[in-house]
């Protein structure tokens, strides 16, 4: 991990340790202290990683390994409006590949990758559970359902600004 | 009368929500809030036309209805009692309008069980639930009947774990319970890995107290008073329902200590998975409760002897123990008189791809897999013909023609080469080509192996790398039989379920479909016409009419030829994008 560099926003490293004091601070909450400091920060770098790792009684490497290892928690910050494309077998199977290529072209960004503008995240996630309506997209918290590659320029229109 | 609507995640996406809202609105204006109630209830398992809104008391089945659609419900159907015929469900075959749910050919088979009160209650409303008989089958196990009565009712109903395994669910909790220390826990797995599976979420959703109930019931035959949920984090409208059910239940006095003055003590708390589909796997899963990474470990010791914090902890799956209220009310004779001889009552299938009615169904087992998608499913869609259904998800394999007529469960399923897995159903068609399906699933366990032993880690990498090979037209025949060999090593050597069963899509596709391999590795094409590598664009100069519409439409140049003049394709600098053959009005360009 690289040093510490990023400034965290006192009030919500506050906010943080609060979390892990009502926790008992008891390494074996680990995952849920996570849980708290993604949806606070919402992402975990590297200065968020040690402070848990301290209050938590647990080493960092150990944290480290833990952040790793679920794909639920993400290192990298998410695009204001992260857009996640399902990629269940139901999705899949109704055409999900073609709409994955469709917004890496339009957007010019790998999965996994955060715009340089901050605007847009991309990221495959699989079964959101809406398999009625497959191919699934989420931009946000909304649901798109059978999405076309031909759709996407539509979708990516409404956040335009 | 009341409007059912669904509030499942599914219909929620399609603003089902909305639509509530715009129903009571019309009502207050109308005046009609007291004679009509709203309720948001669990899925009704018809996904494919959701948002879905059923009247009661007659049974009206609106499907694919829309905020817009409200008013005409309320001033047709309520107030002047005529049926809004275009939102009713109309039979692809005979074309007629179906008002009532019973006659759909979706449900006519089903029976339910698990899912019994999904889309019947409100899933917020504890007291919904009691009005359907919910906790009197803990009340009854509390005050009528021993710890070991209760393990021998489950155990003669024949029920056997929904999670996968299918080991017998009333010896498992025997084995729990004849194990004494301080404290153990029963554990409820609802970590719903598999992608395209979706029951377990809807019954969470849809009838959290099922399970809440089902829980105190198995912490009184094992003498434990600490239930623990592993959930997902994905599925944060279950969790949040999961959590008023378990508030009130204990304002109910339903958990807590002294359940029913009984002085029996069980309380349920929250455990959030986040995102590994191995941790669905028990040992992982109670790593990961621990605060761990989600790795497995050898067993024995089973959790039933070392479990959670150490302690003897019961792991069963939602669909396990939303069956067991059931279950004591009515009686082992009643469950197993359901199913097949080894395989009793039913089982919850999300039927999802190429067919046409995907949703949620829960039918008994013994039921054949041709019923299953030509009269549930509603047959395949847009009429392309049947090619093969993967059952089981990632450890599961693929069926085909042959297998149609097979009865459905555990073992009839395991003999064929595939298993029961959680329940997940994805039909394919003559356009999916199956190795690249094998690809898929193998992608998927490639990406969730935990890399704890080198067969799953390492192996499933190969395997990977060898389906790649023959997608791109780089294999031999004896990379077939490499292919098979590795694929066995595999399933023999891996420590944890996950690896011991990631090559069956591999086997059994090679099982069923090998003419589709050898048309990869020997004649080098895709008779599916899905891998890119063996595709080639080919214009037939008879039809083609020079029209310049492809060459035009080319981005990189490979098309060439005078107007009025046939066009020709250069092979080697098609990038295979497929743009040309969309604009070709006359249909001369083709794959082969
Ligand atoms: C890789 C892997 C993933 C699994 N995922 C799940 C799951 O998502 N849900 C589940 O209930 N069981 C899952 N299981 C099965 C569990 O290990 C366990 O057998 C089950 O929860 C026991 O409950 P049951 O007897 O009620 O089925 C999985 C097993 C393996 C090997
Ligand atoms: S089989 Fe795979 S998932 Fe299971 S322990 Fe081995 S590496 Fe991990
Ligand atoms: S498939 Fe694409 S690249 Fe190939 S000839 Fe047609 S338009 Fe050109």
């Amino acid at each position: 991990m690289s040093t510490a560099d990023i400034k965290l926003n006192p009030v919500e490293v506050e906010k943080l340790k609060a979390a892990c004091a009502e926790l008992n601070n008891e390494p074996g909450e680990l995952i849920n202290a996570l849980h708290k400091a993604q949806s606070l920060f919402g992402y975990l770098p590297a200065e968020v990683q040690e402070i848990i790792a301290e209050e938590m009684n647990v080493p960092v490497a150990k944290v480290y390994g833990v952040v790793t290892f679920y794909s639920f928690f993400t290192m990298t910050p998410k695009g204001k409006h992260p857009i996640s494309i399902c990629t269940g077998t139901a999705c899949y199977v109704r055409g999900a590949d073609k709409v994955v290529e469709e917004f890496k072209k339009k957007l010019n960004l790998e999965v996994g990758e955060t715009s340089e503008d901050g605007k847009f995240s991309l990221s495959c996630l699989r079964c959101v559970g809406a398999c009625g309506l497959a191919p699934v997209v989420m931009v946000g918290e909304k649901v798109y359902g059978r999405v076309s590659p031909d759709g996407v320029a539509e979708i990516l229109e409404e956040y335009a600004d | 009368m009341h409007l059912m609507i669904c509030g499942g995640t599914g219909c929620r996406a399609s603003e089902s929500n909305i639509i509530e809202e715009k129903l009571n609105k019309e009502l207050e204006e109308k005046d009609l809030q007291n004679d009509v109630q709203v309720v948001m209830t669990g899925c009704f398992g018809f996904c494919e036309k959701g948002p879905i809104v059923k009247v009661l008391p007659d049974n009206t089945f609106y499907t694919q209805v829309t905020p817009n659609d409200a008013k005409e419900i309320i001033e047709e159907h309520c107030i002047k009692g005529r049926k809004v015929q275009r939102l009713l469900y109309q039979d692809p075959e005979k074309k007629e309008h179906v008002a009532d749910s019973k006659n759909m050919g979706f449900y006519k088979k089903q029976m339910r069980i698990a899912l019994r009160n999904c889309g019947v209650i409100n899933p917020e409303n504890i007291e919904e639930y009691i009005a359907r008989d919910g906790y009197s089958a803990l009340g009854k196990c509390l005050t009528e009947l021993t710890p070991q009565q209760v393990i021998n009712l489950v155990k003669d109903s024949g029920l056997r774990g929904r999670g996968g395994g299918g080991f017998p669910t009333g010896l498992k909790w025997e084995f729990a319970a004849k194990n004494d220390a301080d404290q153990k826990y029963v554990i409820c797995n609802a970590d719903e890995g598999d992608p395209g599976a979706f029951m377990d979420r809807s019954i969470l959703e849809g009838d959290p107290h099922s399970v809440l109930e089902a829980m105190a019931i198995c912490g009184y035959t094992m003498k434990a008073t600490k239930g623990l949920i592993y959930i997902r984090a994905e599925y944060p409208l279950a969790i949040e329902r999961l959590k008023t059910a378990i508030r009130q239940a204990r304002e109910f006095g339903l958990l807590g200590t002294d359940i029913l003055g009984t002085g029996f003590e069980f309380d349920v708390e929250l455990r959030y998975g986040a995102g590994a589909f191995v941790c669905g796997e028990e040992t992982a899963l109670i790593h990961s409760m621990e605060g761990e990474r989600g790795e497995p470990t050898f067993k024995p010791p089973f959790p039933a002897v070392e479990g959670y914090n150490k302690k003897p902890s019961n792991v069963n799956n939602v669909e396990t123990f939303a069956n067991i209220p059931a279950i004591i009310l009515k009686g082992s004779e009643w469950f197993s008189a359901i199913g097949t001889e080894k395989s009793k009552g039913t089982k919850v299938f999300a039927l999802a791809g190429k067919i046409n009615n995907v949703g949620l169904i829960e039918v008994p087992m013994g039921i054949t897999l041709r019923e299953v998608i030509y009269e549930i499913g509603g047959g395949i869609k847009d009429g392309k013909k049947f090619k093969a259904i993967q059952t089981g998800g990632p450890s599961g394999g693929c069926l085909t023609e042959k297998h149609l007529d097979i009865p459905i469960d555990y073992d009839n399923l395991l003999a064929s080469g595939s298993m029961m897995g959680s329940g997940g159903m994805i039909v394919m068609d003559e356009d999916d080509c199956m190795v690249s399906v094998a690809q898929f699933y193998l992608e998927f366990t490639v990406e969730e192996s935990c890399g704890k032993c080198a067969p799953c880690r390492v192996g499933n990498k190969r395997l990977h790398e060898e389906l790649d090979k023959i997608c791109k037209g780089n294999a031999t025949k004896e990379d077939l039989d490499a292919l098979r060999n590795l694929a066995n090593v595999i399933k023999d050597t891996s420590l944890c379920g996950l690896g011991q069963t990631s090559p069956n899509p591999i086997l059994s596709t090679l099982d069923n479909f090998y003419d589709e391999y050898l048309s990869h590795v020997v004649d080098k094409k895709c008779p599916a016409g899905v891998c890119k590598d063996l595709m080639q664009y080919v214009i037939d100069p008879e039809p083609c009419v020079g029209c310049t519409a492809c060459a035009r439409v080319c981005p990189v140049g490979a098309i060439a030829g005078e107007r009025k003049e046939a066009h020709v394709i250069d092979t080697e600098i098609c990038i295979k994008c497929g743009a040309c053959i969309d604009k070709c009005k006359f249909n001369a360009i083709s794959i082969q």
